[in-house]
């Protein structure tokens, strides 16, 4: 895509963030929509394009009110939500319609009326490989590769618990987070094992939630009442749906590819980068996210961060809602991302990084099947 | 670990001779005629080169351990197992579990080499383990 040509003009999340057992999984979608709309100053009338994921983009229409010329159903997990805002992006300048919603609702922990996972039944290739073999959702799958990456580079699992410590620095600044209080790498070490070698405090919540964004053309954003978010850059690549069958476990291919892809689009270096989101389900997340992003050398994530440079006052702050070890995780959390990307690039965070002009916001879904990146920036075109 | 028998996996067509294979105490892998490359899990093509042309070999059973986590979320029963990927000789990797040794991470070493072991998961799948390579 043409960098800049397009804008996110309406961004929120739902009124509620955690435990939401009133609402069911589409009323998610619904009051997410609803704050995006009122945020954007427009109707379902003004709306002639959607998408989503866990539910159909019909259902989401219907239930709106909205009579649209684009849908767009990808369902690639967590990090749906990116490649919705890169087809998005596309549908606008290809003139298939003017202005798009991309929501998210998910009913993770209530599960009112949630839709879960589609499975692919007991003949699939996840069910007659992986399965029998005791895995029990993504807990015992995503995290599988740590310990190869671990041995290869030979980083002490203090720098993966140390993770959640820094992740909570930034929870602590921000009042929506669901947890706050600050924690040690003993603490860390004291919560449950979960999967050896992740503990509880390295593995995401698991809460209720939604948000939903807006997207027109750039040169309309500027009427519109937000400070408008430019989309610089985009990118998206999927590798495989077992994680025992990921080409190399200490690296991810789809990260790889999508961010190579969206920083060429928006043209430009790491040094440009003042805030950085990498989905991080597990604690491993943000080192594969540095390091295949290229913001460090393979191996070297781990003491970046130690050496504090994506904590509160770092150069390259990270994650800065809490992430989705202290934030909030629905299940397919990259929709929370977009939306501290959207506040950072605003300058409307709760712990707002200062003069954030460039954010990259990276998401992962189905483990490390799929990746999507987006670039963002507040400058106008 | 115990059984857990309200699951059971089903073979395809593409898929059914390598769970014949494992019934039969064979761990059958395919490798493709054209370009040698040896994969999984079963199809009946190279994903490598695209050939049609492809054999199931049955292979040495000779792995080492290439990662793992010890699951502590478990059915009614089960101690803390390991989930392992182990990376067999012939090059393809395969989700199992590791076998004949404790489950911690002192007796469960990366790069250790491993064999495989059957087991019976229910009258129509067994299922290859792996277990430490004797000596």
């Amino acid at each position: 895509m043409k960098s800049k040509s397009i804008a996110i003009v309406g961004a929120a999340e739902t009124t509620k963030l955690g435990v939401i057992p009133d609402m069911s999984e589409i009323m998610l979608h619904a009051d997410a929509a609803l704050n995006a709309m009122t945020d954007a100053g427009l109707k379902p009338s003004d709306i002639d394009g959607v998408a989503t994921a866990g539910m159909w983009p019909t259902d989401l229409a219907h239930y709106l009110g909205i009579t649209p010329t684009w849908a767009d159903g990808t369902m690639v997990g967590g990090c749906s939500f990116m490649l919705h805002v890169r087809h998005a992006a596309a549908a606008i300048n290809d003139g298939l319609c003017n202005t798009v919603l991309i929501t998210h609702g998910e009913s993770g922990r209530s599960r009112v009326a949630a839709a879960g996972f589609p499975g692919g039944g007991r003949q699939s290739l996840l069910a007659q490989f992986e399965q029998p073999y005791g895995i029990m959702g993504p807990p015992t799958m995503f995290t599988i590769p740590a310990l190869r990456y671990l041995k290869k580079y030979n980083v002490h699992l203090d720098r993966l618990a140390n993770v959640a410590v820094i992740q909570r620095e930034w929870a602590s600044r921000n009042p929506r987070a669901t947890n706050r209080e600050l924690i040690t790498l003993d603490d860390v070490y004291k919560s449950r094992v979960i999967a050896w070698p992740f503990h509880k405090l390295m593995c995401c919540l698991v809460t209720d939630g939604g948000g939903a964004l807006i997207l027109t053309k750039a040169e309309r954003a500027k009427d519109m009442p937000q400070k408008p978010v430019y989309i610089m850059g985009t990118g998206e690549s999927v590798e495989s749906p077992m994680i025992s069958q990921m080409e190399d476990f200490t690296t991810s291919k789809a990260f790889r590819v999508s961010a190579k892809k969206a920083f060429g689009e928006a043209g430009i270096s790491h040094a440009d980068v003042d805030h950085l989101m990498i989905y991080d389900a597990f604690a491993h997340l943000p080192l594969y996210g540095l390091e295949d992003l290229g913001f460090c050398k393979p191996g070297e994530a781990g003491d970046f961060i130690w050496e504090r440079n994506t904590a509160p006052g770092g150069k390259l702050p990270v994650n800065t809602n809490g992430g989705g070890l202290s934030y909030m995780h629905s299940g397919m959390y990259g929709m929370y991302a977009l939306q501290e990307s959207v506040r950072q690039v605003r300058g409307t965070a709760a712990a707002q990084v200062p003069d954030v002009k460039l954010s990259v916001c990276h998401g992962v879904g189905g483990m490390f099947a799929a990746s999507g990146t987006i670039i963002m920036s507040n400058e106008a075109p | 670990m115990s059984k857990q028998p309200k699951f059971s996996p089903a073979a395809t067509p593409e898929t059914q001779h390598y769970w014949d294979g494992t019934k039969r105490g064979e761990l059958l892998i395919q490798q493709c005629d054209a370009c040698a490359s040896y994969y999984f899990p079963p199809r009946p093509f190279c994903p490598k080169c695209a050939s049609r042309k492809v054999t199931a070999k049955k292979v040495s059973g000779k792995a080492t351990l290439y990662s793992y986590v010890i699951s502590h979320q478990l059915r009614a029963g089960q101690e803390p197992f390991a989930i392992a990927v182990v990376e067999l000789a012939e090059g393809p990797r395969m989700m199992s579990n590791i076998i004949g040794c404790p489950q911690t991470p002192e007796a469960l070493q990366l790069d250790m080499p491993l064999e495989v072991a059957f087991e019976e998961w229910d009258e129509n799948i067994t299922l290859p383990k792996f277990r430490p390579a004797k000596a």
